[in-house]
């Protein structure tokens, strides 16, 4: 069993991290200016940063959070457990699928339910796809940020490949609603492998195309190079996550760590850059990209055939409903899953969404709502670094750092 | 690009281990029924020496900091996800479960052990009222200064109704 | 002896009420209710989710700027708040700060369900509807609208504004309306 280190070794990075902060205010208190980069500004971002600023350099940092904070798990308790569906998906629109897969996950350990292989592949496709869309986002938001008109219009274009798949395979464009406890909702009509292949030859050679536009230009790399340097140990400790701390040189992904649906059956790697600057996490995000596409074309290729809802639930369903899953291969939901009512106990499940590791922690009561729904997204775990990573840079370098960390509001507000 | 493929130990080893190191201090040690997820029971007086025990045991960040909501029961119940990120144990969640008083929970903070309990621990003090003594910073973080009512997420809160059209002005 | 002029009255009075007469009169009011609908340009203020999808409409797949709407940085250079999403307290007074910076003729749009009437999140705590804090202009329907409907949304704005216009009584109007809601 490994000894990760003395309490020393703790307060003294809480120490100089504190350090840096107070001795800012105190020493210099009258030359200091506040600066209020409100929720309207260029990068159109909800949230407010205080900066106090000595000349050009930031002394001190405060992120001002809560202006999308629509109170979730305040509402998941008066609702029965199948309408928190939507409820997961509207924080991080972006990747939709990661955050229901993991709220369905939590629920079936309750019910003690389990899923058919086929449902698990087609989760695991549609997760993927909206990785690489969310990835897109984030890239196009980092380039907006820097004044690079041409990466935004770029990358949104590129998300709209996938965003047809995914209405392809759901019906929607963003918020699907796909996964329900016991299966997926739909089958995938015949003509998507073809389809599939397609775009994703059409993503492999435009990612060629941004090599040269985006990771090899000079001015990208001025601006990008070593501002922002999160060491490994303060990542450790600040327990930051996702594309973020894999930049940092720490290889943690929940798919490797703890597999959930089929990603135990796929092998993939995990990109993992040494640098920690904001160029690194940028380039992290392409890198991930890449491997996304390997694994859609391998659970494109394993899928096997048969029933997309587990029998558990499927032999509740009436004879109307039978007969349109028979010959269509779509649920229309039951009306038990408005009621439903799981033993009294508690759950919790793991993902790896887009930005990060999400956690859900369910506890019920046995009756038709959740009694306490926790529900721990990664752009919040992400927000401590405004405070400790910003200081000590140019008023200037605060869009490069806030774009390469790739945080969503909505999703850190709840 | 690096593969992780370390071998990791089993529930059962680490749960002796768990069960030899912190005998003394807990009231209850159980394992979730899908053998990645320890759930440990303790006192409110002994978080902090629990808190360093399993810093040295490799348990180095927090995921979240919260509290359930028991008012027939009167109490608060303090709920606390705790990981880490080195190869050995990273598998594995602890969920530490406390239960506080209350009309007046007052805990240590977690802060000076696990610095990544910042945020969580002012959200936790907004929606619930568990004091988080000696935190650095113990102030609002999701809700607008001039927000009505207290404590939002305990069972009791009351959400004030307006009707449509006499609306006061909301942004004043 | 030499000739001139003399004028009576107060000359700026004058040329002021001159201006706005004629600015009321057919050809020029057409061409300037013409140059405003073409050239709405909405200020970068996202409030919630519903956000990605303007982004999305202003991508090169449904691009948008072909109807003369560019999305611009200041509030005192734009004319269009589109509301996207939910408004929680704390950004209600942004939204209406920025509203009161804009220069008249100023228009909003309310995208999305939350903005029209709460949305998934109507009996939550801290969400107020769009319509109680600046007056609302289109609704459009949809959780998230697709970027047609945003298209939909703007032509018909534009529509409004060529019919109906925009002069001083309509800007007078709007002003006693929103002082009602206060």
């Amino acid at each position: 069993m490994e000894v990760a280190g003395s309490q020393d070794i703790t307060q003294e990075l809480s120490k100089e991290m504190f350090r840096a902060v107070e001795t800012g205010i105190k020493e210099e208190g009258e030359r200091l200016i506040e600066l209020q980069i409100g929720p309207a500004h260029p990068g159109s971002g909800h949230m407010r940063i205080l900066a106090w600023v000595d000349g050009d350099v930031v002394v001190r940092c405060d992120p001002d959070i809560g202006f999308v904070h629509r109170t979730i798990e305040k509402l998941s308790e008066n609702r029965a457990y199948i309408k928190t569906i939507p409820l997961v998906e509207r924080p991080s629109l972006l990747d939709t699928t990661p955050m229901t897969i993991g709220y369905v996950n939590a629920v079936e350990k309750l019910m003690g339910v389990d899923v058919p292989p086929r449902a698990k592949y087609l989760r695991t496709i549609l997760a993927e796809i909206t990785r690489i869309a969310s990835h897109f986002y984030g890239i196009g938001i980092l380039a907006i940020f820097l004044g690079h008109s041409t990466g935004f219009m770029w990358a949104f274009g590129d998300r709209e490949v996938m965003i047809e798949l995914a209405t392809m395979l759901t019906g929607a464009r963003i918020t699907y609603a796909y996964a329900i406890p016991g299966g997926v909702r739909r089958d995938m009509p015949q003509s998507f492998p073809d389809a599939v292949e397609k775009g994703l030859r059409y993503i492999e050679k435009r990612l060629k195309d941004w090599e040269k536009i985006f990771l090899n230009n000079p001015v990208v790399e001025r601006r990008l190079r070593d501002v922002g340097i999160l060491k490994p140990n303060v990542a450790r400790m600040l327990g930051v996550t996702g594309p973020n701390v894999r930049a940092s040189g720490i290889d943690y992904d929940v798919r490797m760590v703890e597999p959930y649906e089929a990603y135990d059956e796929i092998d993939f790697m995990i990109p993992v850059a040494e640098e920690g600057d904001s160029y690194a996490r940028g380039l992290i995000r392409f890198k991930e990209i890449e491997q996304s596409i390997n694994i859609i074309r391998q659970a494109i290729k394993k899928i096997p055939d048969g029933e997309i809802i587990s029998p558990q639930i499927s032999r509740l369903f009436n004879p109307l409903m039978k007969k349109i899953y028979a010959e269509q291969r779509r649920v229309k939901l039951p009306s038990l899953m408005a009621t439903l009512k799981p033993p009294k106990g508690e759950a919790m499940a793991r993902v790896e969404a887009g930005r990060g590791e999400a956690l859900f922690h369910v506890v019920s009561d046995g009756s038709t709502n959740p009694y306490r729904f926790r529900f721990v997204t990664p752009s919040f775990r992400n927000v401590i670094l405004f405070k400790y990573l910003i200081p000590g840079h140019r008023v200037a370098d605060i869009p490069a750092i806030y774009g390469s960390l790739d945080y969503f509001p909505p999703e850190a507000d709840r | 690009m690096s593969q992780p493929g370390i071998k990791d130990p089993d529930l059962n080893s680490l749960l002796s281990i768990l069960n030899d190191e912190l005998k003394e201090l807990v009231s209850k040690i159980y394992a979730d029924k899908t053998e990645k997820v320890i759930y440990i029971e303790v006192a409110k007086e002994r978080i902090m020496d629990l808190a360093k025990k399993l810093f040295y045991l490799g348990f180095d960040h927090v995921k979240s900091v919260s509290a359930v909501d028991y008012p027939r029961e009167k109490r608060l119940e303090l709920m606390v996800h705790v990981g880490s990120y080195l190869r050995v144990v990273r598998k594995y969640t602890i969920v530490i479960k406390s239960s506080l008083d209350r009309d007046n929970p007052r805990v240590p903070t977690l802060t000076s052990v696990w610095p990544s309990a910042e945020f969580h621990e002012r959200e936790t003090w907004e929606m619930f009222g568990v004091y988080f003594e000696n935190h650095p910073d113990l102030r609002r973080l999701l809700l607008p200064e001039e927000f009505e009512g207290k404590w939002p997420m305990r069972k009791d809160f009351r959400i004030v109704t307006r009707k449509a059209g006499e609306a006061e002005a909301p942004w004043k | 002896m030499e000739r001139g002029v003399v004028f009576i009255g107060e000359i700026d009075v004058f040329v002021k009420k001159l201006i706005r007469s004629l600015l009321e009169k057919r050809p020029v009011r057409d061409i300037m209710e013409w140059a405003i609908s073409y050239s709405l340009w909405p200020v970068h203020l996202m409030t919630s989710c519903c956000g990605v999808e303007l982004a999305g409409a202003y991508s090169p797949r449904y691009d948008l700027e072909r109807y003369g709407s560019l999305p611009f940085v200041s509030p005192r250079q734009t004319n269009l708040i589109i509301v996207e999403g939910t408004l929680t307290l704390k950004m209600a007074r942004v939204a209406r700060i920025t509203w009161e910076q804009m220069a008249d003729p100023k228009f909003v749009i309310a995208m999305g369900a939350c903005a029209n009437d709460g949305g998934l999140f109507w009996n939550s705590y801290n969400v107020v509807r769009a319509n109680e804090v600046i007056p609302v202009d289109v609704y459009i329907p949809g959780c998230p609208p697709r970027p047609e409907g945003l298209a939909r949304a703007i032509l018909m704005l534009q529509d409004k504004i060529r019919s109906v216009g925009v002069s001083r009584e309509d800007i007078e109007i709007l002003k006693k309306y929103v002082k009602k809601q206060v």
